[in-house]
């Protein structure tokens, strides 16, 4: 036996000594409702780490940390750990941040400047194995200024900058000291926000307290935890048993809560969309003629209301029609006659099977879905329903992403994504020519100049008029040449109790961060007046 | 029986060696990426030379053999190597985890031991019986169940309706400290599931083994000879029926680990069978290895055990055998 197994044992029995020991003096809190000072939240996926330096928080709302700034209700940035919002140079590439003053890590030390700068350098260290660093790949250099300044200079001008911004900041003192990608820090973080970690029992949960010196105030709800249950049944169940507070819950079981007068269910509307997409490198959807069909083919409205059971809308790009930066007039109704004139003018006749040919090309192209997903599973059986109607055949299968990928750059698939802070970031993503086929980015490898432009001059302009246009252009040029068949945009459901005065929701990406849910601002919520 | 037990140990060793090799050797013809895994949804928009990055820094792009050897050198000073899906030293991993999944297995053991060999001398004694007819059907019904159906069923059950047994985790949801109490309470359900599940096992080999015995020569001479039917029970027929079941006791871990793995799932219990599966998916190859060892050695142990409590119960059985 090897001195550290000897060790591990050692561990393994202290554990359950303690376990025993403490037991004698506790007394079990009977299940049912806790004091409205103590919330329970059912989560249905865990984080691999706390640590923002690896990813952890960093869309905000990570409740152990602060960005520098952070998002309101309505997703607009407010200052958080910064003093103000920064100030941005004439060329768009020189970002400076003044510091609030007297903020404090929940072990006491200072934050200051170097801080700052530590959590940028660290996760753009090539060692750092946090997978979104692509997200920061506007800045060149990082500098902290004295104790409270800051200075981003950027490679080029990027104008949703200040939004990366919102990435939680970790101290050097503690996380400087350890090996980033397997530290202490990665479980046991310190930070400067509204909670302290108490304890993280991994694939149970995440529990938290208050911070008593948090610089924002200390929270009226002193004890939060995040209990993790990965199945959906379980989670209603636990939910219904008074053992939770409040959950995520798929529609089909939040509605089993609706009549309920002690729980609110909230609907939070997203950016989150499910699309098609349509391979330029496929025969058949890389003709724009079939693109166009097929976009006008598929009844969203259907989808919404069936798969969805109303929670959710139609898309028609991956702007939701409700956003700010949504273009009106881009709304493409079902329409099927038009579709199967589209086809017949662009030569795709009708065969012996009802399924279109042209030129001794059959119109039929797979569509793979991730399997165990069910909801990507429907949208994707209801696409190729719609799709047949039109004379178009869709062979849809199931895998994984393993299976998927090496396919991608000719066969359908059924994605999802969507992130509602800026429209470059999941547009430049998805559309760019020159991005296409670079790891999961523009999967359909959709290649359009004038697409290409406007993407460009969305980002690096500054003026508000100018991004929208640019934003238009590219709207308006999907109706033309679609790369992707927008299906849905589909709401997050979410059941709580109603004690709280504050439970809200903001507009959410597609990932379920921790961050998400009407939770985003528990440190704002207030036990109800009875 | 010392000798045995040596030799046993001994073999054990060139046993693991293959085992933890045959577990690189399968990760790696997964089509599983580990980079994938890691990089998880942030992965879906980051760039491939991102990727690239992440491979070398996980070390993943070396060639099986050195991963394997570097693995094991490391392995034998004690450094179980860093869990890429969990962030943390494997040791680390396996020490807040491998208590409570010894806890869980372990209770469950015992109420199925327990319970199948005590329900199975009762049914063994009135074949035919109301209790052999009621037990037996059960039996047959609960090794068609799956655990976790039977898992949801207990929540449904005790949780909701009755209101009387928590339904998940360790303790409750809203408590910081782990108290034996809430442990206990919290156990309940998670290891009678569990121990239901193995149970018709036990049941149904004890049954088997002691309705054979009660018929054979020597219980029926005792019987001739006048002995109590307590006697005859405990003195004759419980010791040679009880014999098949012993075997089954080390065969049956294999399975104790496979089911713990989906009751952890139900019962969000936070134990090893759960991170098995998530290292197993993600190609962690340091905690893959681990838990293979952990999990080889406690099937060796088991057949270890099986093969010393029969020689013990049956003198005529050798332990050179």
């Amino acid at each position: 036996m090897t001195a550290r197994t000897a060790r591990v044992r050692g561990a393994v029995r202290a554990t359950l000594a303690t376990a025993l020991i403490t037991g004698v003096a506790a007394c079990s809190n009977p299940t049912g409702s806790a004091p409205a000072d103590s919330a329970v939240v059912g989560i249905a996926t865990e984080p691999e780490t706390l640590s923002p330096l690896l990813g952890y928080g960093k869309d905000g709302n990570s409740k152990l940390f602060d960005g520098l700034l952070t998002h309101d209700a309505d997703m607009k940035l407010q200052p958080a750990l910064a003093e103000a919002l920064p100030d941005v140079s004439a060329d768009g590439r020189t970002y400076t941040y003044r510091l609030r003053h007297g903020v404090k890590f929940s072990d006491g030390e200072p934050f200051t400047a170097k801080d700052v700068e530590f959590t940028y350098r660290t996760i753009l260290d090539p060692k750092t194995n946090n997978a979104s660093k692509t997200e920061l790949d506007a800045i060149e250099s990082v500098t902290a200024q004295g104790e409270d300044r800051v200075v981003f200079t950027l490679k080029y001008p990027y104008a949703p900058f200040a939004e990366r911004t919102v990435l939680p900041i970790a101290p050097e003192h503690v996380a400087g000291r350890q090996d980033v990608n397997s530290g202490d820090f990665t479980t046991r973080p310190v930070g400067t926000g509204p909670y302290v970690l108490t304890a993280w029992s991994k694939g149970e949960k995440i529990s938290f307290k208050a911070n008593p010196h948090y610089w924002g105030g200390e929270p009226a709800v002193k004890k939060f935890t995040m209990a993790v249950v990965k199945d959906d049944d379980v989670r209603a169940t636990r939910l219904r048993s008074g053992e939770l507070d409040a959950a995520i819950l798929p529609p089909n079981l939040a509605k089993g809560f609706a009549q309920d007068g002690a729980r609110r269910t909230f609907a939070a509307k997203t950016f989150d969309y499910r699309n098609v997409t349509l391979p330029t490198h496929h025969p058949v959807t890389g003709d724009t003629a079939v693109r166009q069909a097929l976009d006008i083919a598929v009844d969203r409205q259907a989808m919404v209301d069936k798969l969805l059971e109303d929670a959710g809308k139609a898309a028609y790009g991956p702007v939701p029609t409700d956003s700010r930066w949504f273009t009106a007039g881009t709304e493409r109704p079902y329409d099927l006659e038009r579709a199967k004139k589209v086809l017949d003018d662009a030569g795709w006749k009708a065969g012996e099977d009802g399924i279109r040919v042209k030129d001794g090309v059959r119109a039929s192209f797979p569509l793979w879905y991730t399997s165990g997903d069910k909801i990507r599973q429907d949208h994707a059986l209801a696409f190729a329903s719609d799709a047949r109607k039109a004379g178009v055949e869709v062979k849809t299968e199931a895998g994984t992403w393993e299976v998927i990928e090496p396919r991608m750059k000719t066969d359908a698939v059924l994605a999802g994504g969507g992130s509602p802070a800026d429209p470059d970031f999941d547009q430049y993503l998805l559309l760019t020519s020159s991005l296409a086929g670079d790891g999961f980015n523009n999967m359909a490898q959709y290649a359009n100049p004038t697409v290409d432009q406007a993407l460009l001059d969305g980002r690096r302009s500054g003026d508000p008029a100018v991004r929208k246009a640019a934003y238009d252009t590219v709207q308006r040029e999907l109706v033309g040449n679609p790369g992707y068949v927008f299906l849905t945009h589909i709401d997050h459901l979410y059941v709580v109790n109603d004690k709280w005065e504050g439970p809200s929701t903001q507009v959410e990406p597609h990932d379920h961060g921790l961050g998400s849910g009407p939770w985003w601002n528990v440190e704002q919520w207030k036990p109800k007046q009875k | 029986m010392a000798r045995m037990t040596g030799r046993r140990i001994l073999s054990a060793a060139p046993v693991l060696l293959a085992v933890t090799f045959g577990v690189f050797a399968v990760a790696a013809l997964s089509p599983f990426d580990p980079v994938k895994a890691y990089a998880g949804t942030a992965g879906l928009t980051a760039s491939q030379a991102e990727l690239d990055q992440l491979r070398a820094n996980l070390g993943v792009d070396r060639p099986l053999v050195t991963r394997w050897w570097d693995w094991l050198g490391s392995a034998l000073t004690g450094d179980l190597g860093t869990s890429a899906v969990m962030r943390q030293p494997v040791a680390d991993v396996i020490t807040a985890r491998l208590g409570w999944s010894t806890l869980l297995a372990g209770s469950a053991f015992a109420v199925a031991v327990l319970l199948g060999t005590g329900l199975g001398v009762l049914a063994a004694r009135r074949r035919g019986g109301p209790l052999d007819r009621a037990v037996s059907g059960l039996a047959y019904t609960l090794e068609a169940a799956p655990a976790f159906w039977l898992g949801l069923l207990a929540i449904w059950f005790f949780s909701v309706r009755l209101g009387v047994l928590p339904s998940g985790g360790l303790t409750d949801a809203a408590s910081d400290t782990i108290t034996a109490g809430q442990v206990a309470s919290h156990l309940v359900l998670p290891a009678l599931v569990l121990g239901l599940s193995q149970l018709p096992w036990f049941y149904l080999y004890v049954r088997q083994g002691v309705a054979d015995a009660l018929d054979e020569d020597p219980v029926r001479g005792a019987r001739a000879r006048g002995l109590s039917e307590r006697r005859v029970l405990l003195g004759h027929a419980l010791r040679s029926g009880m014999l098949p079941m012993l075997t089954l006791v080390g065969s049956r871990v294999p399975e104790l680990i496979t089911g713990a793995l989906l009751v952890e799932t139900v019962f969000s219990w936070p134990g090893i069978a759960a991170a098995t599966v998530q290292a197993a998916t993600s190609v962690d190859f340091p905690l893959l290895a681990a838990l293979t060892v952990l999990a080889t050695a406690a099937v060796l142990v088991g057949n270890l055990l099986s093969d010393l409590l029969y020689g013990l119960a049956d003198p005529r059985v050798g332990f050179d055998g």
